[in-house]
């Protein structure tokens, strides 16, 4: 589980002999914790990933599960033992992480023994033979041997070699920080997980469609949708509360990109802790209101048309802002309007807000512009049972029309009461009215406090140094002999990359020749001047 | 000059880049097909001769005949072209992407949506190339590179090609300039070391295999192990700058923007697949019977998963990513 070209002791996995449970054991940890198997599970968990991207996340947009589900009855049930709505926390997605982290450690623990004993220990000494190696040469020098040496110990120190001393040699060795490198990228991963499984157990998140206008003080039954932490406790959300005092949304009106929003912001005035001065705060897209234990964000906004609906005995029965939710960039908006309290019998609509109206004879209804230019509703109506006594959760924005009857015009046509603001409409059958009376903007907010941020990011960014280390360091050898001849001193330079995609090893050899027989950077180089037998004559 | 000046300028000079390359693919067909007419025996000389890739200067084999050598000269010269197009073609194209930044009031990065990071994409993986032309004698990539641009420009302006305008207000952050233009020096390193992978899988291949009809065209490609090498330092250039985009960048914008550094979107989840399957290529060098060529592949289906990310996710979960902002 590392990135380095050479596995130390990477032997491939061991004929299981007749095992007593011990070598069992031993067994089955060394295939756990073998590269091999790392290998596989990080190419698993890539696969494993996959379904999340495809089908809806409940923590992600619980909406889109919820209308996932209606659309493929069948394939729910299926899907949800399979955990494919929460596939990241999913018993299976946490095997294959669990298993990668222990065979992390597993493979970590064995290589910091080794680094350590490695750092502890002297660079091999020099090979009888240099001139075998991948990078040689050899130059003569007019010092003494020892002063020879001497210049060698330092020009390699120079070039930050660790240096141990042999016989009439120097070895030299460096890019140690590569393994060290290699061990803090691993390190960090885990603390990563740990800052992350911090923030997920302790923290939460929230989002709540607050109207222009209205208020909204910090807890649980304010938030219309709410994910807390296995281990948040929702009586420790902090006592913040604001009111949206105001919203305005700029989009481009003329050119190509006509329609496209250039600004939009929210002003609140929010109350940190219940009895301080309220303070104001401008809310944008980029701009979140940063308090102690919580972060405030805008994450949409949308059109609220508010209704006045009057039920068969003629009394007001429904009247406020209901949110509708933009279907597309045009906000052009879908919503429903639930009147519970209408006599004789219940009413719900459901249809379209187009915040600049227009009609065509092909498309239909539909918006030209974002902003609320032409303001106009096309509802459907239902009179019946709106099914909210039947106990069942519904949303809010969706009709229940089975035990619903759509109102038609005489002519057996779809009823449809088209509004601008200030019309009323009439319903057949004198079953009652509506009358659009204006509307509002909403905003989406969404609340949320990760503890563990700074863990995680301290690791991610550990990481990416550990990287750069394993990545980038070279670790390279160099030895140095010193020979003398007939009088003379030549110096033999070789050197050995220990890393695949090392480069230079032929030029730093050549310098370090220069540099330590004192000549200049254009050495001579004289023949031969140790055959071989000589030398092993020699010792 | 008019933001709209701006824009038209812009475009035109996307457009003759293309074109621009378009010649220089021409050049380098014209240099394969003459590198694939040199008979066997003067192919294999000169092989022995200038071991490419090796840093051994070009130099006439002796046992050439002249109108060997004329063909050498031949192949030389129209290399020589090729990479001289590419130079032009992404001068210009550099020009476009510039000018792009001052088609809307006020300025900005060239990065606001699909288009534009094609683009940029491809200025980057053209800028890559040409850097490490010179020093990593990457002109065998030439035809592959030149032919992966022409074909991604025609893409960007036949399906992608928007008018300039400003940003959308998401976008509105200094975190676009860091986390983007990380993300497409990434893309464009993993784009070249995907292209190194796919060459070593055809070279290692013929190697092992022996000859083949392709066998004189992969002649001109370097010996599988320095593919193998150069396509490893490509990757390990990219991978730490994905880490740093996908994993560090985006997490604290995200965390700025939306309130969460992590929120397993589309995007995010298959940012954090490229990283694994990457991950899992560097440590396939590593390990005994997965280097070379298992480890390529791996390093194919990192590139795949990369392209899925930047082009299918905007199409298929185009509504529920909170990155389409195409």
């Amino acid at each position: 589980m590392a990135v380095t070209e050479k596995a130390p002791a990477a032997a491939g996995p061991p004929q299981p002999p007749a095992l007593s449970p011990r070598e069992l054991l031993r067994w089955a940890w060394r295939q756990l914790t073998s590269m091999r198997t790392a290998l596989l599970l990080l190419l698993l968990l890539a696969l494993a990933s996959i379904p999340g991207s495809v089908v809806p996340q409940s923590d992600v947009a619980p909406v889109d599960v919820a209308r996932w589900k209606q659309d493929h009855p069948d394939l729910a049930t299926v899907y949800e033992k399979l955990d494919l709505f929460s596939v990241y926390d999913s018993p299976w997605f946490s095997a294959i992480y669990l298993l990668l982290m222990v065979s992390l450690v597993g493979c970590i623990l064995p290589r910091t023994a080794v680094y350590l004993r490695a750092l502890r220990t002297a660079p091999p000494p020099a090979p009888r033979n240099l001139g075998r190696l991948p990078a040689y040469t050899s130059v003569e020098s007019g010092d003494a041997p020892d002063v020879v040496l001497e210049r060698a110990r330092t020009a390699l120190r120079g070039r930050r070699y660790r240096v141990s001393t042999g016989d009439g040699s120097l070895s030299g060795e460096r890019g140690y920080l590569r393994e060290a490198g290699n061990l803090l990228f691993h390190v960090s991963v885990i603390v990563v997980l740990v800052g992350f499984a911090y923030g997920q157990l302790f923290g939460y998140k929230g989002g709540a469609i607050v109207l222009v206008g209205n208020g909204f003080s910090n807890s649980l039954t304010q938030y219309d949708e709410f994910a807390p932490g296995t281990f948040f406790d929702p009586d420790d959300l902090p006592p913040v509360s604001f009111t949206v005092d105001d919203f305005e949304a700029e989009f481009l009106t003329e050119g190509p990109q006509q329609g496209q929003p250039v600004d939009f912001g929210a002003d609140l005035t929010y109350v940190e802790t219940p009895g301080d001065e309220p303070q104001d705060y401008h809310l944008e897209v980029n701009q979140p209101l940063l308090l102690d234990g919580m972060s405030v964000f805008l994450v949409g906004h949308g059109y609220a048309p508010e209704f006045t609906v009057w039920d068969g005995t003629g009394d007001v029965a429904y009247r406020g802002a209901v949110p509708f939710l933009p279907q597309d960039s045009s906000f052009a908006s879908f919503g429903v309007v639930k009147v519970t309290g209408a006599q004789p019998e219940q009413l719900g609509f459901d249809g379209m807000f187009y915040p600049t109206y227009s009609f065509t004879m092909e498309r239909g209804p539909f918006s030209v512009f974002p902003d609320a230019l032409n303001p106009a509703v096309s509802l459907l109506a239902y009179h019946g049972d709106l099914g909210i006594d039947a106990g069942e959760p519904q949303s809010v924005y969706d009709l229940d029309t089975d035990a619903m009857e759509r109102f038609e015009k005489d002519d057996g046509g779809m009823f449809r009461a088209d509004m601008a603001p200030g019309k009323k409409v009439t319903l057949p059958d004198d079953l009652g009215a509506i009358r659009l009376d204006g509307w509002k903007r909403w905003v989406k907010l969404q609340v949320s406090h990760t503890p563990g941020k700074g863990i995680a990011l301290t690791g991610v960014v550990l990481a990416l140094v550990g990287l750069m280390g394993s990545l980038f360091v070279r670790r390279r050898r160099a030895w140095v002999r010193v020979v003398e001849r007939d009088g003379r001193t030549y110096v033999e330079v070789a050197g050995l990359d220990r890393t695949t995609a090392g480069e230079g090893l032929d030029d730093e050899v050549r310098e370090l020749a220069a540099a330590i027989s004192g000549r200049s950077a254009t050495a001579t180089l004289p023949e031969d001047p140790a055959p071989e037998d000589d030398r092993k004559a020699d010792r | 000059m008019t933001t709209e000046q701006f824009a038209s300028f812009s475009d035109n000079a996307v457009m003759f880049a293309g074109i621009v390359y378009v010649l220089a693919t021409l050049g380098h067909v014209v240099e394969w097909a003459a590198t694939l007419a040199r008979p066997a025996a003067v192919r294999s000389a000169v092989e022995t001769a200038v071991p490419v890739g090796a840093g051994a200067p070009a130099a006439a084999s002796s046992t050439a005949s002249p109108e060997d050598d004329q063909r050498s000269v031949r192949i030389e010269t129209a290399g020589r072209i090729g990479v001289a197009l590419t130079v032009v073609g992404t001068l210009l194209l550099a020009a476009g992407v510039v000018a792009r930044s001052f088609a809307s009031d006020p300025w900005r990065v060239p990065w606001g949506n699909m288009y534009e990071f094609t683009l940029t994409g491809a200025l980057g993986v053209a800028a890559i190339y040409l850097a490490l032309l010179p020093r990593m004698r990457l002109r065998w990539m030439g035809l592959f590179v030149t032919t992966f641009l022409v074909v991604v420009l025609m893409l960007a302006n036949l399906t992608l090609e928007q008018e300039a305008g400003p940003l959308v207000p998401a976008l509105h952050s200094y975190w676009l300039v860091i986390h983007v233009g990380a993300a497409i020096l990434a893309t464009g390193a993993f784009a070249v070391g995907a292209l190194t992978a796919g060459v070593f899988l055809l070279k290692a291949g013929v190697e092992r295999r022996g000859s083949t009809r392709l066998h004189g065209l992969l002649e001109m490609f370097p010996s599988s192990d320095a593919l193998d090498r150069l396509s490893y330092r490509l990757h390990a250039v990219g991978f730490p700058l994905w880490t740093f985009a996908a994993l560090i960048a985006g997490p604290i914008w995200a965390e700025y923007a939306w309130g969460s550094y992590w929120n397993w979107d589309p995007k995010e989840v298959w940012a954090f697949i490229t990283w694994v399957i990457y991950a899992a290529y560097l440590h396939a060098r590593a390990t005994a019977g997965w280097k070379g060529k298992a480890a390529a592949i791996i390093a194919l289906i990192g590139f795949a998963t990369l392209l899925f990310n930047f082009v299918g996710i905007n199409f298929f979960f185009g509504a529920s990513s909170q990155h389409s902002y195409a």
